[in-house]
C-alpha cells in the first residue's frame, strides 16, 4: 500500500479582510464579498514566503510522519511564488530540515496544481520502489495585482505530504488527471502579476477541466459520489468549488470540510492540498477522499484517497489546519498589506 | 555579495547546529573550536531545539538601512533549552505581548535581502509559544 | 618601564562639520597638540578610528594622516577597536614610549560619521556581524536590551536614565568643544522619540566628526618642555564576550571591571582617590553600568546615585564633566582620546567653568561595542 504517511499545513498569522480590500478600490464591499464568498485571507509575514511556509508544513508533516527526514528520497515543492526565478526552493528545504545530500529536489510550476503535482510524483516514486519515502508540497504567496478580482483572494500557505508504503494514514487508490492548452491565467516571465481571461477562467477553464478530471476518475475507479466521505476542489473562490461539487453530485456536507477558501483565500498551489490536510485533520478510517485540483493553463490532478487505521494516531500529534485558521491572528490594514506583500514602489 | 559566508554558516542558521563542550557541558552556538569557559578543545555537536525563553529584548525603532521597512520590530537575547544564547527577532506578534522570561519558538525565516536582485537569507527567529 | 607622560592636547570642536574632511579633522587637532605641547617633533604617531573604511570609503588612514601631518616619514599605525579606538591609541603611544622605543609619540582619533554613509550599519558591525547585527539588532538595540536587563534585575527606573543625559547635558553647557551646548529636562529625555525601546533619542550620543589628540613623551622630555606635567599613572585594557548574548549577566560589562582592576592596581590607587572620572557614556545606561563596574557605586545602585546627584559636577564624584560622550558628541574613533583631553584639562586646572576644584587624579573609561572591549587610564597632575 502507498499513501500518505504524515501531513502538515502552515498558514501565516497575518490576515485581511475582504472588504478593506474592496473599500480600497471603491468596490462594494458585501456585494464582493457575496459574490467570491470569501470574507478574509491570510496574507504573508514580510519574512515569510514559499519556502519558510513549505518548512514549517514540512516539520509539522514529519512530527506526524516520525521518519528519519534522511529516508525521504525526493523533495518537489510546488508553487507559482518560488522566490527565486532560479534556484530551487527545496534545496533551502532540505538544507533547514536535513535531508539528503543523496536527494533528489525539483520545483514544479503550473499554476494552481502544481501542489499536487508535487504529490503525483512523490507517491509515483514510493510507488515504483525508487525510495522509500518522498515529500510533495504544495506552497504559495499568491499574487494579484493591486485592484485586479485576484486580489481579493491571493493568499498565503501550504501543505506538505510524505509519502511512503509503511505506517500509511491515506491510501492512493486511483490519480487522474486531464490537460490542455487553455490560456486563461498567466503570468509572463519577469512580470510581478498574472494576467487572466476574466469570465473565461470559468466555464473553458476551471468547469471544463475540473468536471472531466473528476469524472474522469470517478469512471476509472468505478466509484459515485455517494461513495465518499469528502471532496475537495481547487478553491479560486467559495463559489467555484460548491458548483464543481455540486454538478459531479457532492453535497454540502462533504465538501464543507476541505472548503478552506471562506477564511483562508486561494492559495494557489496550496489551496486544494490544503484542503485535504484540513479534511485528513478529522477524517475517519475507512473514509474516502476525493480532491481534485486545477491549474490554470489548464490541468485537473484528481485523486482517491481511503483513510486508514493510522489516521486516528498522527492527527494530534502537530497543530490542526482549523487551529491555525482560527487561532492567533493580525488584522492588516490595506497600506499594512501592500508592504507585506511588496506591492510598494521603493527606492532601492 | 555574502553568499560565501552566508552558505557556510547554513548548519547553524538553518538546523541550529552548536557545539557541547565535552568537558563543561558549554553550549558554544555558533561553534568554537575553543571552549570559553574551560579552554578544552574537545566538541560534540549538537542540534539545538528550537524552544526558549526571552531573556532580555528590544524594539528597534531606527533600524539600518536593510531593515528600515520593517520598523518598528522586536529583537530578544534569548535562551534555549539546552542553554545556548542567541540574538534573534521575535515576529508575529503585537509588540506589547512581548515580555522577558516568555517561552518562545524558532522557525525559518527570511532574514534579509540582498537588495532585489542578491541572495535570500534565511535563518531563524522567535514567534512566541502559545 | 618608564614612566609616560602627557604634555599636550587638542581637539577639533565636536559636531555635524559638514565642510571638513577625515583628514582636516586629525591634522587640525594632531597641530593643536603639537603647538599645546611645544614640540618641535613626534617620532612615531597612533590613529584610532572604528570604521574609515564604512564612514568615508577610506582605509590605509594612519598613513594617509601622517602624509597630511607632514609627511616626515614616521612609523604611523592605525588602531581599532570599534568606540574604544582613541583610547587604545594612547595606550599603545603609553607602550611605545613606556618601553623606551620613542621618547615623543602623538597618539589620537577620528572619526568623520557625517559623510552620507549608513551610520546605523556601520556602527553595528561592532557587534557580531554575522549572529548580532545580521538579525537586525543596532547599537541602541543591544544598549536597550542591557538596559532592560538592568531595570528589570535592579529595579533601575526610566527616570534615573534620564537624569544621566539631564546631568551630562548640563556639564556639556560648559564645554565649548561640545555638540550639544543645551540644557534639557527629564521630560524632554522621556518624550523624545523612541530609537530603541526602551532608549530614546535623548538617552544616545549623537552621530558627531571630530578628532583629538594628545602628544605622550618620556619624563626627560615632559620635564624639558615646561608644560604642566600630567602623568600617566596606569593604562589597561580588557575585552569580553563579543556579543552581548554570550554574557552571563547581562546587565553587566565585564570588560570594565577587569580593566579597572588592573588600572587601580597599576596606579596603587583605588575609586575613592580619583577625583574626576570620564567615562563611555555611549548611552544613558551605559554610564550607569559602567560606574558599578568601576567601584564607584554598588552594583545595581548608580540609577540612584545618579538621581542622588553624587556624579554632578559639584557632587561628590564628578563623572563626565566633559557632557560625556552624549553631549560633547561621540564621533567614535576620537572619543577615546578626547576623554583623555578632558582629564588632562581637569588635572592642569584648564576646565574652566566645569573645573573640579583641586583635582589630582582623573580617570578615563572608554569602551567597544556592547562591552567587548574597554581602555582605562589613571591620569595624575604633578604639581
Amino acid at each position: 500500500m502507498v499513501g500518505i504517511v504524515g501531513y502538515g499545513s502552515y498558514i501565516p498569522v497575518y490576515r485581511i479582510k475582504v472588504e478593506d480590500i474592496a473599500s480600497q478600490w471603491g468596490m462594494d464591499p458585501q456585494a464582493v464579498k457575496k459574490g467570491l464568498l470569501v470574507n478574509e485571507k491570510t496574507v504573508p509575514a514580510m519574512d515569510e514566503d514559499t519556502i519558510t511556509i513549505s518548512v514549517q508544513a514540512t516539520k509539522y508533516a514529519l512530527q506526524r510522519a516520525q521518519i528519519d527526514p534522511q529516508e525521504i528520497g525526493a523533495v518537489y515543492i510546488g508553487s507559482e511564488s518560488h522566490p527565486y526565478a532560479v534556484k530551487p526552493s527545496g534545496t533551502v528545504l532540505i538544507d533547514a530540515i536535513g535531508i539528503g545530500p543523496d536527494v533528489h529536489v525539483a520545483d514544479f510550476e503550473f499554476a494552481c496544481k502544481a501542489g499536487t503535482e508535487a504529490m503525483f510524483v512523490a507517491y509515483s516514486h514510493v510507488k515504483a520502489g525508487n525510495m522509500k519515502y518522498a515529500l510533495g508540497i504544495g506552497a504559495d504567496t499568491s499574487q494579484g495585482a493591486p485592484g485586479d478580482a485576484l486580489e481579493y483572494t491571493a493568499s498565503a500557505g501550504g501543505s506538505a505530504f510524505i509519502m511512503g508504503s509503511e505506517k500509511v494514514i491515506a491510501e492512493f487508490e486511483y490519480t487522474y488527471s486531464f490537460t490542455s492548452d487553455t490560456g486563461d491565467f498567466w503570468r509572463r516571465e519577469g512580470m510581478k502579476y498574472p494576467k487572466h481571461g476574466g469570465r473565461f477562467t470559468g466555464e473553458p477553464a476551471y468547469f471544463h477541466h475540473v468536471i472531466s478530471s473528476g469524472k474522469g476518475i470517478l469512471e476509472k475507479s468505478g466509484l459515485k459520489a455517494s461513495d465518499f466521505a469528502y471532496a475537495i476542489f481547487h478553491m479560486p473562490n467559495g463559489k467555484f468549488p460548491q458548483k464543481a461539487g455540486k454538478i459531479l453530485g457532492f453535497g454540502k456536507e462533504q465538501l464543507e470540510p476541505g472548503w478552506v477558501v471562506p477564511w483562508m483565500g486561494n492559495t494557489y498551489s496550496g489551496s486544494s492540498p490544503t484542503g485535504l490536510s484540513a479534511t485528513l485533520d478529522i477524517a475517519k478510517p475507512g473514509d474516502r477522499i476525493l480532491l481534485v485540483s486545477f491549474g490554470s493553463g489548464a490541468g485537473s490532478d484528481s485523486f482517491v484517497f481511503k483513510v486508514t487505521d493510522e489516521i486516528t494516531s498522527v492527527q494530534d500529534r502537530a497543530p490542526k489546519f482549523r487551529e491555525m485558521l482560527d487561532g492567533h491572528k493580525i488584522y492588516l490594514n490595506y497600506g499594512e498589506y501592500l508592504k507585506h506583500y511588496d506591492k510598494i514602489h521603493m527606492n532601492e | 555579495m555574502i553568499v560565501p559566508k552566508y552558505t557556510r554558516e547554513i548548519p547553524q542558521r538553518f538546523r541550529l547546529e552548536a557545539e557541547k563542550c565535552t568537558k563543561c557541558g558549554y553550549i558554544a552556538f555558533p561553534p568554537r573550536l575553543i571552549c570559553p569557559e574551560c579552554g578544552q578543545k574537545s566538541f560534540q555537536m549538537i542540534q539545538l531545539q528550537p524552544e526558549g525563553k526571552i531573556l532580555t529584548y528590544t524594539i528597534i525603532h531606527v533600524a539600518a538601512d536593510a531593515f528600515s521597512t520593517q520598523t518598528p520590530f522586536a529583537v530578544a537575547i534569548i535562551e534555549t533549552k539546552e542553554g545556548a544564547r542567541m540574538t534573534a527577532q521575535v515576529v508575529d506578534c503585537t509588540l506589547e505581548k512581548i515580555e522577558t522570561g516568555k517561552d518562545v519558538k524558532l522557525m525559518l525565516r527570511c532574514i534579509q535581502r540582498e537588495g532585489k536582485a542578491g541572495i535570500l537569507q534565511y535563518g531563524y527567529k522567535a514567534i512566541l509559544s502559545r | 618601564m618608564r614612566d609616560v607622560y602627557i604634555i599636550g592636547v587638542g581637539m577639533t570642536k565636536f559636531g555635524e562639520l559638514w565642510d571638513k574632511s577625515l583628514r582636516d579633522l586629525f591634522v587640525e587637532a594632531s597641530l593643536q597638540a603639537i603647538e599645546n605641547a611645544d614640540v618641535d617633533h613626534i617620532q612615531s604617531m597612533y590613529v584610532g578610528a572604528m570604521s574609515a573604511g564604512l564612514f568615508v570609503g577610506q582605509e590605509h588612514i594612519a598613513s594617509l594622516l601622517s602624509d597630511y601631518l607632514g609627511n616626515e616619514g614616521i612609523p604611523a599605525t592605525h588602531v581599532e577597536s570599534a568606540c574604544a579606538s582613541g583610547g587604545i591609541a594612547v595606550r599603545q603611544g603609553y607602550i611605545e614610549v613606556a618601553s623606551g622605543i620613542s621618547d615623543i609619540v602623538l597618539a589620537g582619533g577620528v572619526e568623520k560619521m557625517n559623510d552620507g554613509a549608513d551610520v546605523t550599519f556601520a556602527l553595528a558591525t561592532a557587534s557580531d556581524q554575522e549572529y548580532e547585527a545580521f538579525h537586525g539588532v543596532t547599537f541602541p538595540g543591544l544598549y536597550a536590551m542591557i538596559a532592560r536587563a538592568h531595570m528589570e534585575k535592579y529595579g533601575t527606573t526610566r527616570e534615573q536614565l534620564a537624569e544621566v543625559a539631564v546631568k551630562n547635558h548640563e556639564h556639556g553647557l560648559k564645554n565649548p568643544n561640545a555638540q550639544f551646548q543645551m540644557a534639557i529636562s527629564r521630560d524632554t529625555v522621556m518624550k523624545s522619540t523612541m530609537v530603541a525601546d526602551p532608549l530614546r533619542l535623548l538617552d544616545c550620543s549623537p552621530v558627531t566628526d571630530g578628532a583629538a589628540a594628545v602628544i605622550i613623551c618620556s619624563e626627560d622630555v615632559a620635564k624639558k618642555s615646561g608644560r604642566p606635567l600630567v602623568k600617566l599613572r596606569a593604562s589597561s585594557q580588557a575585552t569580553d564576550y563579543l556579543a552581548l548574548h554570550s554574557r552571563k549577566d547581562l546587565a553587566s560589562l565585564p570588560s570594565v571591571a577587569r580593566a579597572a582592576k588592573k588600572a587601580y592596581k597599576d596606579a596603587d590607587t583605588k575609586p575613592e582617590d580619583i577625583d574626576v572620572f570620564e567615562v563611555h557614556d555611549c548611552f544613558t545606561i551605559a554610564e550607569l553600568v559602567v560606574i558599578e563596574e568601576l567601584g564607584i557605586v554598588e552594583r545595581g545602585k548608580s540609577g540612584a546615585a545618579v538621581e542622588a546627584g553624587i556624579t554632578r559636577l559639584g557632587g561628590k564624584i564628578p563623572v563626565n564633566t566633559s557632557g560625556g560622550l552624549k553631549s560633547k558628541g561621540h564621533p567614535v574613533g576620537a572619543t577615546g582620546t578626547a576623554q583623555i583631553i578632558e582629564i588632562v584639562e581637569q588635572l592642569r586646572g584648564d576646565a574652566g567653568d566645569r573645573q573640579v576644584t583641586d583635582a589630582r587624579l582623573g580617570l578615563a573609561q572608554n569602551m567597544g561595542g556592547s562591552g567587548g572591549s574597554c581602555v582605562i587610564h589613571i591620569l595624575e597632575g604633578i604639581s
